[in-house]
């Protein structure tokens, strides 16, 4: 029988009071964002609305916890923003958004610095730990400094693993890959990419999920993720249905499954009955896969939203579970 | 409607025009707000204060008369009152429109955030927008006023789209409402209408549904009166020469700022219509000369020719100094003045 599990890909609207209050400590310029080095009173502000956010997770009844990833100025690419070795140079679209990101430039060694492990150890209780993928936070980088693509790739993975080995326990680690479907590599880049996923998952003790949205992965980089030693992809099914399908016809996927059946991007909130209504519809479609878990979630990451309705979503997938016919 | 842009422009010479020739000089619409009107909105928003609301609209009127003459003064031949009663460009409207909701700010990047509104219910045109700003500013001053409007689908793709099954199909509704409100300002007097499309420039591929929302707003309006559409920003070659189609009389194009490179995309297949030459760049505080202008309108006309150049900043100039907006917008009228004599005298080759 399939275990029907609720969780979010992290990365939450700060709560309202939060981003006035660190708006008012950070200030509003590129040099005013997160570098690792902030003060008292900004790390105590983010330590309440850590607190809170986490809270209101557990008042949801989801069955992972997330940090909430709110010092995340730069998003997905904010383990490289903070690094020492890196520099942060102008403002960048991220992805196709009307969001900006700084651009992370490598100029140096990217060791381990341990600062994503500094914020899972700040929030006790927290069951998931989320990381960018590797390919994801190589393509949304700059690299100085290794010379070649391969490289890079290589450098960023290595250090990522290291960031994840010095996690506090958790149950399960989201790497956000949607650069996968946005910039999807080409022939060999994939299977690197592949490669590259592997080095960090080895790195934990924990269920491995590579999250992927906007889109669904093209064949041949599927074809080479299914290789990675990893125990879910996700898929979006908010924006590609069908792609996400075929590729788990085709291809199959792993004994669990992760299922992007909440839009991260509209307010219009989902009912329990109609997200069970999608995961039931997806395994109507691929009726030769009997994933052993499921992960029903949002398919991106949830700061896209105004708090209130990014709370709302969060009540609707954690009721989602015991809405699903097993 | 059939565009004619001869017969649109004329009406904006001036009576006392010294030239033969006439570039119409004017701008993309915002302008920076007095640093009063912001304490004024923070003291409204203080209840412990003896400010109202009515103090409030007060001052809004002072400002928007202020800037208004300041736009007469640098001798403009089409104005604006700056956007002074406009807090944001989605907002203002979303505030305006039946169905549109607001649930809080969401991040743009870093600590800035943006009202990001959610259409939650059918869209409907239950109030005039921009009727009394018009009449205010056509009060103030002696010459023509310009009405930008923010574009459905600028209000439809900077929206949360929860009630339409496409952002499309949203787009299209609002076009209808825009439409509603242009006539309501044609009956006012207004003549001189530009539609501000900015969310084009990240979805270029989009620009058929800006032109079906065109063909929806241009429709019944009369044809005195000058439609235009301002884009920014992004790589034209992926738009032109396809918003030729648009029911459009003239093109108001951000080029300064990346220093003409993107011109010789207009010159294949032939400008048909008029051509709003951005010639001062909004995001820097450096002052153009003179001199430097008169090289920007210049490349201007190997577009299009003099009866067919209008002559305006890149964009809205609300994000510089309001001393520096100054200055750019009087060179600028120097520089078309100073061009318009040389056209008179045969001293340009076109």
């Amino acid at each position: 029988m399939t275990d029907v599990i609720a969780t979010t890909p992290g990365l939450y609207p700060l709560p309202d009071w939060a981003k006035e209050e660190l708006s008012d400590l950070k200030g509003h310029q590129k040099d005013d964002l997160i570098a690792g080095d902030e003060s008292e009173a900004i790390v105590e502000a983010y330590d309440r609305a850590r607190a809170e956010v986490t809270d209101r997770q557990r008042e949801a009844g989801l069955d992972r916890i997330v940090e909430g990833q709110l010092r995340w100025d730069d998003m997905l690419a904010h383990p490289l923003c903070v690094h020492d070795n890196v520099e942060t140079r102008g403002i960048v679209r991220y992805y196709d958004n009307n969001n900006f990101y700084r651009e992370p430039v490598v100029r140096g060694d990217l060791t381990a610095d341990g600062d994503v492990a500094a914020e899972l150890d700040a929030a006790p209780d927290v069951s998931q730990a989320v990381l960018p993928g590797p390919y994801s936070l190589s393509e949304l980088a700059t690299d100085e400094h290794y010379g070649d693509d391969a490289a890079f790739l290589d450098a960023v993975a290595d250090f990522l693993a290291a960031e994840a080995a010095e996690f506090p326990p958790v149950e399960t680690l989201f790497l956000l890959e949607p650069s996968l479907v946005t910039d999807a590599p080409e022939d060999g880049e994939d299977e690197r990419a592949s490669e590259a996923i592997d080095t960090v998952a080895a790195a934990v003790d924990a269920d491995v999920v590579v999250h992927t949205y906007w889109g669904s992965i093209p064949e041949k980089p599927y074809a080479h993720l299914m290789d990675a030693e990893i125990d879910a992809i996700g898929f979006d099914f908010v924006t590609d249905h069908e792609g996400s399908v075929y590729n788990i016809q085709e291809y199959g996927t792993k004994d669990d499954v992760a299922l992007g059946v909440v839009d991260g991007q509209n307010t219009l909130v989902e009912e329990p009955e109609a997200i069970a209504e999608r995961i039931e519809w997806i395994g109507d479609q691929v009726p030769n896969e009997a994933f052993e878990r499921i992960y029903a979630t949002s398919n991106t990451e949830l700061f896209y939203l105004p708090t209130n309705k990014a709370e709302a979503k969060l009540d609707a997938l954690a009721a989602a579970p015991a809405e699903v016919s097993r | 409607m059939s565009p004619d842009p001869a017969g649109t422009r004329e009406q904006f010479r001036p009576d006392d025009h010294p030239t033969e020739h006439f570039l119409l000089t004017t701008v993309v619409g915002s302008y920076p707000k007095p640093t009063w009107l912001n304490r004024a909105k923070d003291l409204a928003e203080d209840d412990a204060r003896a400010f109202d609301d009515d103090d409030l609209a007060e001052a809004m009127d002072d400002a928007a008369r202020l800037i208004t003459e300041e736009h007469v003064r640098a001798g403009l031949d089409a104005v604006a009152d700056g956007e002074m009663r406009r807090n944001e460009m989605v907002e203002y409207f979303a505030d305006r429109i039946e169905g549109y909701e607001f649930n809080g700010p969401v991040k743009v990047w870093g600590h800035n955030y943006f009202d990001k509104p959610s259409v939650a219910d059918e869209v409907a045109y239950t109030e005039p927008w921009l009727v009394d700003e018009f009449e205010f500013t056509a009060g103030v001053a002696d010459r023509p006023v310009k009405v930008p409007i923010t574009g459905p689908y600028t209000l439809a793709s900077w929206s949360f789209n929860e009630a339409y099954d496409s952002e499309a199909e949203l787009a299209y509704e609002l076009a209808d409402l825009v439409n509603e409100e242009i006539e309501a300002l044609v009956a006012a007097g207004a003549r001189y209408i530009q539609i501000d499309e900015p969310a084009l420039a990240t979805t270029p591929d989009d620009h058929a549904i800006v032109g079906e929302c065109l063909e929806h707003i241009a429709d019944g309006v009369p044809d005195d009166v000058r439609l235009g559409l301002h884009v920014c920003y992004g790589d034209y070659s992926r738009i032109y020469p396809e918003i030729l189609e648009m029911p459009v009389e003239e093109y108001d194009l951000e080029l300064a700022n990346g220093d003409y490179e993107q011109l010789d995309v207009f010159t294949e297949p032939a400008f048909e219509k008029d051509l709003a030459l951005g010639v001062v760049d909004v995001h820097t505080t450096e002052v153009e000369t003179v001199e430097e202008i008169k090289e920007n309108i210049l490349k201007g006309f190997e577009v299009v020719p003099p009866e067919r150049l209008t002559v305006s900043p890149d964009c809205g100039v609300k994000l510089l100094p309001r001393e520096v907006a100054y200055q750019k917008m009087e060179n600028m009228v120097t520089a078309a003045r100073e061009v318009e004599s040389e056209l008179d005298a045969g001293e340009i080759d076109l």
